[in-house]
């Protein structure tokens, strides 16, 4: 339901000035204190009363959570605070990373994406989380700052279930870090909404592929699918069908088929269970087909 | 609650506010500094009856804390004209017909405003792209379109 109210619930605004003390605080005040950065996702659940805090611990411009960098040979670094508009304007994402690009600039409105951020995005955790697949099949890996130092936590082995990470009491997630892209690098997100741009996905394709010389056709194909599964995941099920043999059209319908097999998903108000695993294959075939046309050019 | 004293420029003005700690920036500029132009609509970002400038971009005020705006730079609506004059973009919406009932009014005339210093000359797509997070219920959009066209001219 929709609360009348622009109110928020009372609660208290907390901005620490290292990651230290970050960290400390939210340990002391589990269940009671969150991370704060864009506050698109929390602002809306604590309106609703799903979402109860004391304290928002605004993390915005603690040390590294401001760093947008490239380098060729170290790759990509996206700072907690970094929007979804700064990812998708900056002129070496759109050259480098071209998929994250567009998977960041396809979430909600602009207005929106000026707040929201690609960690915040990570660490929500939703199925629906537009840019986690495509940061999933460029092996990002975050950054956490805990109680006990900082750690590394590759992204594939971060999610459990929906809106529940391996974070822990007073874990602070930094950065992302992509590594330099593979050479050739080509990928799309497909997204489904109930309109053309600005919704949140029924279903959302991630695709990137480049040349190989380990693969027997040539190319490695990675395939993230989003809102089709408790957390969005790696199909490796149909990222093997374009491993073994030349690609074809009709390698591109089998993979494609691979992959709304390997899907789970459920009836919501946004789309069916049925519908859903159709509009993965069609988006699948749609995305890897534009791809491959770019990549055998 | 304790309040929080910040210190921030909305429409050229240097203002000092008290704010209650989950006071919005939406709630700040209504509630405290009388300025009824930006809306509040949905309270949940989708609507874009509230959006502002925040340090020159747009963002939807209802999801922003007041408390954290210390230092920013804010322009609503009334801030658009200068010297008592419309803003051209703001003649242009007039011109076109691109007010119906006016509530999403402000928030269209601070995303195209945006629109425009970003890029002077959009496309019919690059447009509509812009405006996506503002919902006129009117459903008056070609004339809003059509009215920023004219002002990018």
């Amino acid at each position: 339901m929709i609360n009348p109210h622009p109110g928020l619930p009372e609660l208290q605004y907390v901005k620490p000035a290292t990651l230290k003390e970050a960290s400390k605080f939210l340990a002391e005040n589990v269940g009671t204190a969150k991370p704060y950065s864009g506050g698109t996702d929390s602002f809306v659940r604590l309106r609703d009363g799903v979402l109860k805090l004391d304290y928002l611990v605004d993390i915005k411009g603690l040390e590294g959570t401001k760093e947008l960098s490239f380098d060729s040979k170290k790759g990509l670094t996206i700072g907690a605070a970094i929007t979804m508009n700064q990812v998708a304007c900056h002129p070496d994402v759109i050259k480098h990373y071209p998929n994250l690009a567009e998977a960041a600039g396809s979430v909600a409105s602009y207005q929106l994406r000026n707040r929201a951020t690609i960690i915040g995005n990570i660490c929500n955790a939703s199925p629906a989380g537009d840019t986690i697949g495509t940061c999933m099949i460029l092996d990002g890996v975050l950054k956490v700052h805990g109680v006990d130092g900082v750690r590394d936590v590759p992204l594939n082995s971060f999610f459990l279930a929906p809106g529940r990470t391996v974070l822990k009491p007073g874990d602070v997630v930094v950065a992302i870090h992509l590594p330099p892209p593979p050479k050739g690098l080509v990928g799309t997100y497909k997204k489904l909404g109930r309109n053309r741009i600005g919704d949140l996905s029924i279903v959302g394709v991630a695709v990137a592929a480049y040349p190989s010389s380990d693969s027997a056709s040539g190319y490695r194909f990675r395939i993230a699918l989003a809102s089709v599964a408790p957390v969005p995941f790696e199909s490796f099920k149909a990222e093997g069908v374009l491993s073994g043999k030349k690609i074809t059209a009709e390698l591109i319908d089998e993979a494609a088929v691979a992959a709304m097999d390997s899907v789970t998903p459920i009836d919501d108000v946004r789309g069916s269970a049925r519908y859903r695993k159709q509009m993965v294959k069609n988006l699948t075939r749609e995305a890897l087909t534009e791809v491959w046309t770019k990549l055998s050019k | 609650m304790t309040l929080k004293t910040i210190t921030l420029t909305v429409n050229d003005m240097v203002e000092t506010v008290d704010v209650p700690q989950n006071m919005t920036l939406l709630q700040m500029i209504r509630e405290k500094l009388s300025l009824t132009g930006t809306k509040n609509g949905c309270s949940a970002g989708e609507c874009g009856a509230c959006t502002v400038l925040m340090n020159g971009e747009p963002v939807n005020s209802c999801m922003v804390l007041a408390a954290e705006c210390e230092g920013a730079t804010i322009v609503t609506v009334e801030g658009l004209a200068k010297g008592g004059k419309l803003s051209k973009l703001q003649e242009a919406i007039v011109k076109a017909g691109g007010v119906q009932c006016g509530f999403c009014t402000p928030g269209m005339l601070i995303s195209a405003t945006a629109l425009l210093n970003r890029n002077p000359h959009p496309t019919d797509t690059e447009i509509r792209s812009a405006i996506v997070g503002n919902l006129c219920r009117c459903t008056g959009y070609v004339r809003i379109v059509d009215g920023i066209k004219m002002a990018a001219k």
